[in-house]
């Protein structure tokens, strides 16, 4: 999926979003990319995941969110999402998921569509 | 009227669909759309609801939960809005039906609309009955203020605002059946003293004879509640307001409230004024149809059926059942026969359940009975041709569950009588419920069968808290928990998953509090993600199980914890309280709620200088500024140079202080001093829930002491009593008594070691107005006061650990702990923007 992400370029556009080491671990921050509010996170396994910012909830910060390795909870009602697949486990609706990752330089890589 | 035939709201041209029109919104009227739905209904039906009342569905038997605090209002819901608009039902909520036309085929309502149906379902349900009383209503015709009728969530909320003003000290329910016994237990718990006047020679006498009655009396007033049998109230008096009531052949009682339960009379207005057949109630034939209309249908309260008119809810299950599948065609030859009726009382401390007849009619029926009144306890039970066909049990409900089913089903008696009251190695339990029919109704409240149940656990759902999850069964008025747990048991056979998780402190990690807290000590895990790779499945982490683990190896720790910023909730990583808007609050310290002019004048600045959109006065006398954004706290800190209030955390809160003696002139102690004391030692500290405080100097208690965690009254002499315990949010409870003590030192000292001994033992969120009765004030005082384990000294040392451990987290202002700590998460606007590669 992520060689994917090199290969074809059309598929969507590639941002940097700066070092990793702005998140610390265990948490998310968010960025503004092309438009969009996109939430990153760094997993305690030093993986990164990010999804749409804005809970669809009503509104909550999800970069405020507590996570482990496969939820994000949102801080303001406690709706859950899988930080794969955006898929909320507690029956809100969807957040967005992006593909992202470190490139060599330890920068954070995000394709948005 | 003029108004045109509105066609319901949502309807396409197109729409070919036979419109459904319901009146009433209650518990009859939506459950037979839920079992018409079920059918699948919708296909055929546009479904349009009216309801008096501006809500949807809620169970009406949580009430008596929701008078007496252990439900949220908010919490007895079926069916919320959402649930009408996802099954497209257009629903008039708070419009009522004044009129039908049968001819025309029209509903008129108080809106004016007139709204044409093709099926019709009447559920109008009861109201409360109100005697012919002197003085009950104003002369404007509402009323009187004081006096309230106990049937609808308004009644319930106007009686707990009203009962919980001040000066409320006396409230007298008239009526002492089902309903008014529980409301006369509910509003013991606001404070206020109840007395029950009731007509009949005994209490519940509609349920049980005399006999049963006596001894239930006794039970009653051991609650401390004052019971008036053969009293007719002759009068409200007051004029203006409840000021008290005067009795037929007793002397008045003075009283600030009063709450009419004596009956409930069908609402048949509308049928009536329609020309539709009314007796006591609209009568249904055997299909739940109003004879000689073939499509109007009535179900619920307001239905008289075979002479019988019903005032549970059991029945109506049954009937909307049979109305849906007419409604429906799914079963043309479905019918309703009729229903047994079972009731409990759903008051804490007073087991009492009765079912059909109260004692002996015929020659030939048998009457079993067990009396032992100094105990409380009464066991009647009727049986004619073998079977049971009354019963009323008090005091005991071992036998009930087993009962009721007999009594439900018609099973089989054992010979030997007296096993139907004890057990003697007779049928057990089990044997009753292997017994029972699979349609045989488990839980009323919800009309859950035993089949449904039974078809969860083979599902794969082993445990009881899952099953009720999933079947609702269970989770009405609670009292058929005892049987759903037997037959979860029999279905599984005997493989019941005890359903631990209900017990662990936190979800993610299988271990109870005690248990958790040797591990983490044994294994010396100092970190939130050391405490997931030792002790959760898999080495898992679990986000919901973070912000409690944190709390606990703070306390556990103090200075010795490993700080992982990620297993905090945000509040607590940028020391402030996120608002809706995910802006945050400030809160800063303000010892005793004492502040000083150059304070004040910092914070009027701050709040220009960052345009603070609310200032607000906060119950625990402190000034909260609302609305500031993330990125601008550490400035608003250093701006500030006050240390944190801790207005955000699962930790101690503040003290609410009165201005005691120095200036009052009723003061006897000084509770300024000792309510600033008090928080320098104990600011910051974590604790399983939050912990607010009150210091009052004397017992006029200004600072509202009785209704804090922990509170604090100057009384006479010098001496200080000792509250725990108490709350006055959500939940209403007055504190225990601790201890009384001679000096402000002691004070500090218990108040410590209590705050201690609750970090230790309550679990995650459990706030001390649970977790006080829980253990028992008695158990407390021992602990605390007498030391009877032996634990004091351990305690005041691991309390000194945590105190001596505090920094003021606004400190962090200068020096961020994470990078981006304090950086925007809602980047609705001014995030920097970056470069596409
Ligand atoms: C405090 C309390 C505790 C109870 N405890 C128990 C218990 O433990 N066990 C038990 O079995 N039963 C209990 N009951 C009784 C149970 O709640 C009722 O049997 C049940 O609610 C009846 O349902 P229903 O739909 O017939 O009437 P309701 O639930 O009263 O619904 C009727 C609805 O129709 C509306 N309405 C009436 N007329 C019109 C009109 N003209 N136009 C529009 N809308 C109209 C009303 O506003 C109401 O919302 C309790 C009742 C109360 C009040
Ligand atoms: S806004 Fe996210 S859960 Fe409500």
């Amino acid at each position: 999926m992520r060689t994917e992400l090199f290969s074809d370029p059309q598929a969507g556009r590639l941002h940097v979003l700066g070092p990793v080491d702005q998140i610390p671990v265990g948490e998310g921050r968010a960025y503004g990319v092309a438009g969009e509010q996109v939430a990153v996170f760094r997993l305690r396994d030093g993986s990164l995941r990010a999804m749409s910012a804005v809970c669809p909830h009503k509104g909550g910060p999800i970069a405020d969110g507590t996570i482990d390795r496969t939820v994000v909870v949102c801080p303001l009602h406690q709706h859950a999402f899988e930080l794969e697949t955006g898929c909320s486990t507690t029956g809100a609706g969807p957040l967005r998921s992006y593909p992202v990752f470190a490139d060599e330089s330890q920068n954070i890589i995000v394709r948005l569509p | 009227m003029t108004a045109l035939a509105s066609r319901s709201g949502r309807s396409t041209p197109g729409d070919t669909r036979r419109r459904l029109v319901v009146i009433g919104n209650g518990m009859a009227g939506a459950r037979a759309v839920e079992e018409i739905l079920a059918r699948g209904g919708a296909v055929q039906h546009r479904i349009t609801m009216f309801g008096d009342e501006p809500y949807g569905n809620y169970n009406r038997i949580m009430l008596s939960h929701v008078l007496s605090g252990e439900e949220d209002a908010g919490g007895i819901f079926l069916n919320s809005l959402d649930w009408y608009r996802e099954n497209d039902i257009t629903l008039h909520a708070g419009v009522r039906v004044d009129k039908i036309d049968r001819f025309a085929k029209l509903v008129f309502s108080d809106d004016g609309r007139a709204t044409p149906y093709d099926v019709l379902i009447i559920a109008t349900g009861s109201r409360s009955f109100m005697p012919p009383v002197e003085g009950l209503y104003t002369p404007g015709g509402r009323l009187l203020p004081g006096v309230f009728a106990f049937r609808t969530i308004d009644d319930t909320r106007g009686m707990v605002s009203y009962a919980q003003q001040d000066h409320r000290r006396r409230a007298v329910v008239i009526g002492g059946g089902l309903l008014g016994l529980e409301a006369a237990r509910g509003l013991q718990s606001h404070g206020v003293d109840v007395d029950v006047v009731h007509s009949g020679g005994h209490l519940m006498n509609a349920q049980m004879g005399p006999d049963g009655g006596a001894v239930l009396r006794r039970s009653v007033e051991a609650l401390g509640i004052r019971v008036h049998t053969s009293s007719r109230t002759t009068a409200i008096l007051g004029g203006d307001r409840v000021r008290g009531v005067q009795l037929r052949d007793a002397p008045d009682i003075e009283c600030d409230m009063v709450v009419v339960a004596a009956g409930i009379r069908p609402n048949v207005e509308v049928a009536v004024t329609s020309g539709l057949p009314v007796e006591r109630a609209i009568v249904v034939d055997d299909h739940m149809r109003v004879p000689d209309e073939d499509e109007i249908y009535a179900v619920g309260e307001c239905v008289q059926h075979r002479g019988e008119v019903y005032g549970l809810v059991a029945p109506l299950w049954e009937q909307a059942a049979v109305l849906a599948d007419h409604v429906t065609g799914a079963n043309p030859k479905a019918t309703y026969l009729g229903s047994r009726t079972a009731t409990k009382l759903k008051v804490a401390g007073v087991d009492v359940a009765s079912m059909g007849l109260q004692a002996p009619e015929r020659d030939t029926d048998e009457h079993v009975v067990f009396s032992e009144p100094s105990r409380g306890v009464f066991k009647s039970i009727v049986i004619r041709d073998s079977k049971i066909v009354g019963a009323t049990l008090l005091g005991d409900s071992r036998k009930v569950a087993y009962l009721t089913q007999a009594f439900d089903r018609g099973l089989p008696l054992p010979e030997e009588r007296v096993s139907l009251l004890f057990d003697l190695g007779g049928p057990g339990e089990e044997a009753g419920v292997a017994e029972l029919d699979g349609d045989a109704q488990v839980c009323n409240c919800n009309g859950v069968s035993k089949q449904a149940i039974t078809d969860t656990v083979r599902g794969g759902c082993t445990t009881l808290s899952g099953v009720m999850d999933a079947t609702r069964a269970g989770k009405g008025c609670g009292s058929c928990k005892l049987l759903v747990r037997q037959v979860v048991e029999w279905a599984a056979d005997g493989a019941v998953e005890e359903d631990p998780a209900a017990a662990y402190y936190v979800p993610g990690v299988p271990l109870e509090k005690a248990a958790l807290m040797t591990a983490i000590r044994e294994q010396g895990l100092r970190s939130v993600s050391a405490v997931f790779a030792a002790l959760a499945p898999g080495g898992a982490e679990d986000a919901k199980s973070k912000m409690g683990l944190a709390s606990l190896l703070k306390m556990m720790w103090a200075g010795e914890y490993i700080d992982e910023r990620d297993a905090r909730f945000v509040n607590d990583r940028v020391h402030a309280n996120i608002q809706r808007d995910g802006t945050f609050s400030v809160v800063p310290q303000m010892k005793g709620g004492v502040t000083s002019p150059e304070q004040l004048r910092r914070i009027a600045d701050v709040a220009d200088k960052y345009n603070i959109p609310m200032v607000k006065l906060t119950g625990g006398q402190r000034i909260d500024l609302l609305g500031v954004p993330k990125e601008d706290l550490p400035r608003v800190w250093a701006d500030l140079d006050m240390p944190s209030g801790y207005a955000y955390g699962k930790s101690f809160r503040t003290v609410k202080t009165c201005v005691g003696q120095e200036f009052c002139r009723f003061g006897t102690g000084d509770s300024t001093k000792l309510g600033i004391e008090i928080e320098s030692r104990f600011q910051g500290i974590e604790s399983p829930a939050k912990l607010k405080l009150a210091v009052s100097g004397c017992p006029r208690n200004c600072a509202e002491s009785l209704v804090k965690d922990v509170g604090v009254v100057a009384v006479d002499g010098g001496r200080w009593e000792i509250y725990v315990g108490g709350a006055a949010g959500a939940h209403i409870r007055k504190g225990d008594l601790l201890a009384t003590v001679d000096d402000p030192e002691t004070v500090k000292l218990l108040a410590g070691r209590f705050m201690q001994y609750y970090r230790e033992r309550a679990n995650w969120l459990e706030r001390t107005y649970s977790f006080v009765p829980r253990v028992g004030i008695e158990h407390l005082r021992a602990v605390i006061v007498d030391d009877a384990e032996g634990l004091a000294a351990q305690l005041d040392a691991a309390m000194q650990e945590s105190v001596d451990a505090y920094v003021d987290p606004w400190a962090e202002r200068n020096d961020p702990f994470t990078p981006g700590q304090f950086r925007t998460s809602l980047p609705l606007e001014v995030l920097p923007q970056v470069p596409v590669r």
